[in-house]
């Protein structure tokens, strides 16, 4: 079955990923309410939207590492940039996020244009650190300097006495065309309780079609050529191709897809803060992406729901639920084991994640993806084809100096 | 790119499973609450929501072991506390309107984006009915803004900025703690009659709003005393190294070092004004000093020996005598073997007064809560009689000027009570222009109905 000028396996893929990402809100409530497990429940509205908006951020992040190599340090600005503009066009016009959206993908795109241009210019390590010097300024400046325009240390907000010209009455919250982002409907099945959130659905639905984009680009020419560029992009050169127009492509892609990353977390909640551009929230983008495996299309999807998982989950476990846990044992042990979870749960969510990412990046480099690939071959190793080299391996020829003929 | 092939199956199978997708929210409808997580069984769940990461986590945990002894207090545990001194007398240590106190607590990391997040889960899939924490006025006007928004209480802890109950203020948020105005008029008059009436200030500022409020604050009130401010220079959050803003004071002419940081900062620049000498200059004929004009704690403990005879303000001290201040210290040191820290006093004192508050409005309803505390008078929870006012929901109370010991005894005694500066000293009207002038406005009430 071939759809949208996908192959056949690209097609299943895609349907498998549109099936998950509708049936989030059920697949992420497994435990009933009230139980003690409901504490790892993640089905909620801001969690969802949140797993939706860093997968758009990560897969746009992947579209620049996974394919070119270059490790941008300074991603997390045109994120902030995304969120800013789309606060403005509230603050503007009135709260529909069909102005403020594609804005905030245009002027994050030109930013990157901008900023990408300069960087493009080294490579490696000196890539790295002009993007992070680049993002720190940007976040500098929305601090402090240009607190008129991005209202500093607060946070960018809608104010009763903003323009907001194309408001109407008991217009309160971000909608689209009259889809209110923050409304829910919720089903209760027996203990379940299963919340659909029309934000949610919003990102999902966005998260999606930009999920379509990345494959595509991932399977065109144009991809190939970014592969080409971080297999050797000396070759390149040598052959006479100028790479720099496919990585600066490839740099205001992503930076694009962050602006509507960021653009979206605005549209979910209609405040930007400038510590969305810090070089932390950069480097998340990073480990999101490495832990779910560069350069893979699921990966960066997995990674950043990992992260926003402990961040939100892990973060909320504190002694009250863990007596809940382990009331039923002998007081002594309650306590030690209460006393060894502080060192994971609660305030030091970090070290777990930690340990994770330690774990993930010696023994699966190609992280949760590579796992799961791993799992699966396991599963299905039989139907593995089994001649002597069924990939084809090229034969080894000794090198000149290896040869003994003189 | 490639040829697109669209199929008719291919359209309609998309078709559908958008379709689905849209609809999916609406088939379903919302359960009418009367208002946002109204409490339905035995218990009622508040959120904690303070930085338990990050610069300001020392701060947060302190908050933290006082909130759990308000829901101990509350629930019938413990010695009481301040709910036997407390002036209102209905909470009897039954939880809250009968129903078991429960509590959430979340990780701020001092980052407004993070508090948000973490505020949103407490409201959306624990259901709280109040949040109350913060440790940076940031933090606090956007959790405010959020609870504003999703119709519960917001009762924030340690968040000083004018802005906060100024041009930031909310109709379901309250404040406890004192503001950057309120220590500037408390300040002033101390420090004339410690260093006189003819000064010139100079000010190092941290560059960002609550930076920026303090300073107006100060220099608008020793101007008033007439004192001159020299110079103020902004300086980037957690410098770590100030000495490079340190040293064009000394040539400046000044002859008072104003330092309006926080935290971290605070304990690296004064330490640094110490090292280059300062307080051992005599500039205009006179001994240069050094005033730091919010202080806490833990910023005192960092300090160490630099505080000494050091001037600032603060909201509340554990050496008052008074007997909420004494019944609050007793249960707190039984605890946890130390005296509470001032945030740690506004987040029992807050978490109490919110109990108090629906209790007394006999619903946990957001807008009878509001009208429960809007004009609250009360008195017995530390530092004398307090008004909750109803035009800003900001807390009024006496300010306490401090200084650093001279012989501290323990380490928790680094600083000593000057003066209890009288409330209506640093009273003001609640259309000031500092606090966002006649435009600032509550907005109505919102229960999420």
């Amino acid at each position: 079955m071939k759809f949208l000028g996908l192959s056949a396996k690209d097609t299943r893929f895609l349907l498998i990923v549109i099936l998950l990402t509708l049936a989030t809100p059920i697949i992420l409530q497994p435990f009933p309410e009230g139980s003690g497990l409901a504490t790892f429940n993640a089905g909620y509205p801001d969690l969802m939207q949140r797993f939706a908006i860093f997968g758009i951020f990560a897969i746009g992040f992947n579209i620049l590492f996974g394919l070119t190599g270059y490790l941008s340090f300074g991603h997390a600005a045109f994120l902030g940039i995304g969120s800013y503009t789309v606060v403005w066009m509230y603050k503007l016009l009135d709260y529909n996020v069909i102005w403020g959206l594609p804005l905030a993908v245009v002027t994050s795109g030109l930013f990157a244009l901008l900023i990408g241009y300069i960087s493009l210019r080294r490579s490696g390590i000196y890539f790295s650190i002009l993007t992070l010097a680049f993002a720190q300024m940007s976040y500098n400046l929305a601090y402090s300097v240009l607190t008129p325009i991005t209202n500093g240390e607060t946070g960018l907000q809608v104010y009763s006495n903003d323009p907001q010209v194309l408001i109407s009455e008991g217009e309160t919250s971000p909608h689209f065309f009259g889809i209110v982002m923050n409304e829910s409907a919720k089903l209760n099945l027996g203990d379940w309780q299963f919340t659909f959130n029309n934000g949610y659905y919003f990102t999902a639905i966005i998260a999606i079609v930009v999920f379509y984009i990345s494959l595509r680009i991932f399977r065109s020419p144009f991809g190939l050529m970014l592969r080409a560029i971080k297999t050797n992009q000396t070759r390149l050169n040598y052959t006479g191709i100028n790479t720099r127009p496919y990585t600066l492509a490839a740099f205001v892609i992503s930076g694009m897809y962050a602006g509507l990353a960021g653009g979206l977390m605005a549209a979910m909640d209609p405040l930007a803060g400038a510590e969305r551009m810090q070089w932390t929230a950069s480097g998340e983008v990073v480990l999101m992406t490495i832990l779910g495996g560069a350069g893979t299309l699921m990966g960066p999807i997995l990674g950043a729901g990992f992260i926003k998982y402990f961040e939100n989950i892990f973060s909320k476990i504190n002694d009250q639920v863990l007596h809940g846990w382990f009331e039923w044992m002998p007081d002594g042990l309650e306590d030690f084991i209460i006393g060894l979870s502080h060192f994971f749960v609660g305030k030091s969510w970090h070290l777990t994640l930690g340990l994770l990412f330690m774990l993930v990046v010696i023994f699966l480099p190609g992280g949760l993806v590579e796992g799961g690939t791993r799992i699966w071959h396991a599963i299905r190793r039989d139907r593995k084809p089994k001649g002597p080299d069924p990939e084809h391996h090229p034969e080894h020829i000794p090198h000149v100096a290896e040869k003994e003929e003189f | 790119m490639s040829k697109t092939n669209i199929t008719r199956r291919g359209l309609m199978k998309t078709g559908a499973a958008t379709g689905a997708g849209l609809a999916l929210p609406t088939i379903f409808t919302s359960g009418a609450a009367a208002f946002t997580n109204e409490p339905t069984g035995s218990s009622v769940k508040l959120g904690f929501n303070v930085p338990q990461t990050g610069p300001y986590a020392e701060e947060g945990l302190d908050e933290l072991r006082a909130y759990e002894l308000a829901v101990e207090h509350l629930n019938g545990m413990g010695d009481g506390g301040a709910m036997n001194t407390f002036s209102s007398k209905v909470l009897e240590g039954n939880g809250i309107l009968g129903k078991k106190v429960e509590y959430v607590t979340g990780d701020t990391q001092t980052k407004s984006d993070a508090a948000r997040a973490s505020a949103k889960s407490m409201i959306e899939k624990d259901g709280v009915t109040m949040i109350t924490g913060g440790s940076s006025s940031g933090v606090a006007i956007a959790v405010q803004g959020l609870a504003q928004d999703a119709g519960i209480i917001f009762m924030a802890a340690l968040t000083h900025s004018n802005d906060t109950t100024g041009k930031d203020r909310k109709a379901n948020g309250f404040r406890y703690f004192f503001n950057a105005y309120m220590s500037g008029a408390a300040l002033a008059p101390v420090l004339k009659n410690a260093y006189g009436s003819d000064r010139r200030a100079y000010h190092l500022t941290a560059d960002y709003t609550w930076g920026w409020t303090q300073q107006e604050s100060i220099a608008a009130a020793t101007e008033a005393i007439g004192w001159e401010t020299v110079n103020n220079v902004l300086t980037p959050v957690g410098a770590g190294d100030f000495s490079s803003y340190i040293a064009p004071v000394l040539n400046s002419g000044a002859d008072v070092l104003v330092l309006n940081h926080y935290g971290g900062d605070m304990v690296n620049s004064l330490t640094q004004a110490i090292q280059f000498g300062l307080k051992d200059k005599v500039v205009n004929g006179k001994q240069f000093e050094i005033v730091v004009p919010l202080y806490s704690e833990l910023m005192a403990a960092g300090a160490g020996e630099n505080i000494k005879g050091v001037y600032g303000s603060m909201n509340w001290n554990w050496q008052l005598q008074d007997p909420g201040t004494q019944a609050f210290v007793k249960s707190f040191g039984e605890k946890y073997g130390r005296p509470p820290s001032g945030s740690a006093h506004t987040a029992y004192v807050q978490t109490l007064l919110y109990a108090d508050a629906v209790t007394r409005a006999g619903s946990f309803n957001p807008c009878a809560v509001v009208e429960a505390l809007e004009g609250f008078e009360f008195d017995g929870l530390g530092i004398g009689p307090t008004l909750y006012r109803a035009e800003d929901h900001q807390a009024f109370k006496d300010v306490l000027v401090m200084k650093g010991a001279e012989n501290p005894t323990t380490e928790y005694d680094t600083l000593e009570i000057v003066e209890v500066t009288p409330v209506e000293q640093v009273m003001y009207p609640p259309d000031h222009p500092m606090f966002g002038g006649p435009e600032a406005s509550l907005g109505e009430c919102n229960d999420g109905a």
